[in-house]
């Protein structure tokens, strides 16, 4: 398999700006983590339905899907899918067929870590 | 009419209940802080053998009180009345605390000022004639604090620049009926004034931004208490708050500016919070919680005061009144302060 150092560099620096963009918002606003959180999704929904995000994943590709803006652009493909395929109850139904996967990885991830570990107190 | 007010919101002890006793619980973190040397006992793990944070916060309490206890050469069911809070829903750590120890209980929810007000409250039994010994003390947990406020510690969420560390500490005091004994110390620590705060908002809606929004508070109560006692900053000793903080600090600083009252008020001022923690430890803008002035208190200022360092000291906690909810629906953060002074004799 031939490996792609200019994907992988794409890959990085979208992904790496997504981030700094959420950083840069937690340091100077006193926007909360879960309203970033909101926020990203949305706009990556916004972004997905008018056609901007398509670009950015075909040229970044995990380091646009991964972060949060991916999961709004995803749920938006879904339903637009599902409203081709199944009309108007595919636009409710699409969008979380489209991200079951990372919705229940999350859950049973999320339910076997908290099964194995307890929290420590933080050092910092 | 009545003789124990003294001006619009101070209130005297003629017969000065007396603290006979006094102990300090403190987590790991405050152990490791440049406070170490005056906590009586120093947790090697905040679970503390425990299953959860919040059963960790309340064994540290139960200890903290009984260790004052022992430290009146006093047994716990000779206590008359027992008055605690924390910062957790329906108090649970004091309530479970209070549960184990069986004495008659007041639950207080003053958030951070929670110390003072306890020890307030203890005062007025204890000069009341309502009873003859109470026991007075607070806690916090920074995990049980970050589940209650913010966000649980799983979450790992980032602590912005201006954020206070929630100590881990609990503290006690026990105060007794001044009989001019001298008990277990040779030293009278006695209780001589107080004054209960006025609930003050700045307006600050930045629910980390604490020290602003409690420095009004303090300052309010701080300056109602020399005025009604017709004495200036410099007739202290040391004037303590409780968990202003860091920035909290820097702008009391400045409203106590060009005051004639406050003239010197630099020299005799500290706080809890900004003290709690070194530098280094990363904790921004210092300590906060309940725990942060009630093991700063009962830890060091007791023991300063029967040391001789101070003859009359200013006792001030400080509380941000915030809640889930209020945060939630986008409420500013009120601010109080309660005031204490303790003299020896």
């Amino acid at each position: 398999m031939q490996i792609d150092i200019m994907e992988i560099v794409w890959v990085f620096v979208i992904g790496g700006i997504i981030c700094i963009i959420g950083q840069i918002l937690m340091d100077t606003t006193q926007l909360t983590a879960p309203r970033i959180l909101v926020l990203f999704v949305v706009i990556g929904g916004v972004l997905g339905g008018l056609g901007l995000y398509e670009p950015i994943v075909h040229l970044a590709k995990n380091g646009a899907t991964v972060p949060l803006p991916g999961f709004g652009y995803s749920l938006v493909r879904g339903a637009l899918k599902g409203l081709e395929s199944d009309g108007f109850l595919g636009i409710l139904t699409g969008g979380i067929k489209e991200t079951a996967a990372g919705i229940s990885v999350a859950l049973v991830f999320g339910y076997i870590i908290a099964l194995c570990f307890n929290p420590k107190s933080k050092a910092k | 009419m009545n003789d124990k007010r003294i001006g619009k919101r101070t209130i005297k002890f003629p017969t000065l209940p007396e603290i006979i006793g006094a102990a300090s619980v403190v987590g790991v973190k405050e152990g490791e802080g440049p406070q170490a040397q005056w906590f009586d006992k120093i947790l090697q793990d905040d679970y503390y053998g425990e299953k959860t944070w919040e059963k960790a916060e309340s064994k540290m309490l139960k200890n903290s009180i009984s260790m004052a206890v022992e430290n009146a050469g006093m047994q716990v069911q000779n206590i008359d009345v027992l008055l605690s809070g924390d910062l957790l829903n329906q108090l649970m750590s004091s309530s479970y605390m209070a549960r184990d120890v069986g004495i008659p209980y007041l639950g207080l929810y003053g958030a951070c000022s929670t110390m003072t007000e306890s020890m307030l409250v203890g005062s007025i039994m204890v000069d009341g004639g309502y009873c003859v010994s109470a026991a007075a003390a607070a806690s916090s947990h920074f995990a049980t604090a970050e589940r209650q406020f913010r966000m649980p510690l799983e979450h790992g969420n980032q602590r912005p620049p201006q954020a206070q560390w929630t100590a881990t500490a609990a503290g006690s005091v026990v105060i007794k009926k001044n009989y001019g004994d001298t008990g277990a110390h040779d030293r009278h620590i006695c209780i001589t004034h107080g004054t209960i705060g006025r609930v003050i908002d700045p307006g600050i809606t930045d629910t980390n931004f604490m020290g602003g929004a409690m420095a009004p508070a303090a300052y309010d109560t701080i300056r109602v208490h020399l005025a009604d006692l017709d004495r200036k900053a410099r007739d202290y000793d040391l004037i303590l708050t409780g968990d202003l903080g860091i920035a909290g600090r820097h702008i009391m600083q400045d409203l106590t500016k060009n005051k004639p009252e406050f003239e010197g008020f630099k020299d005799i001022y500290e706080d809890c919070g900004a003290i709690m923690y070194d530098s280094n430890q990363d904790t921004h803008s210092g300590g906060s919680g309940c725990g942060c002035s009630a093991s700063i208190i009962c830890g060091r200022i007791i023991k300063e005061l029967r040391q001789k360092k101070y003859k009359r000291v200013m006792l001030v906690s400080t509380g941000a009144l915030v809640s889930t909810i209020s945060k939630q629906q986008g409420e500013t953060v009120p601010g109080i302060a309660h005031a204490v002074t303790l003299e020896v004799f």
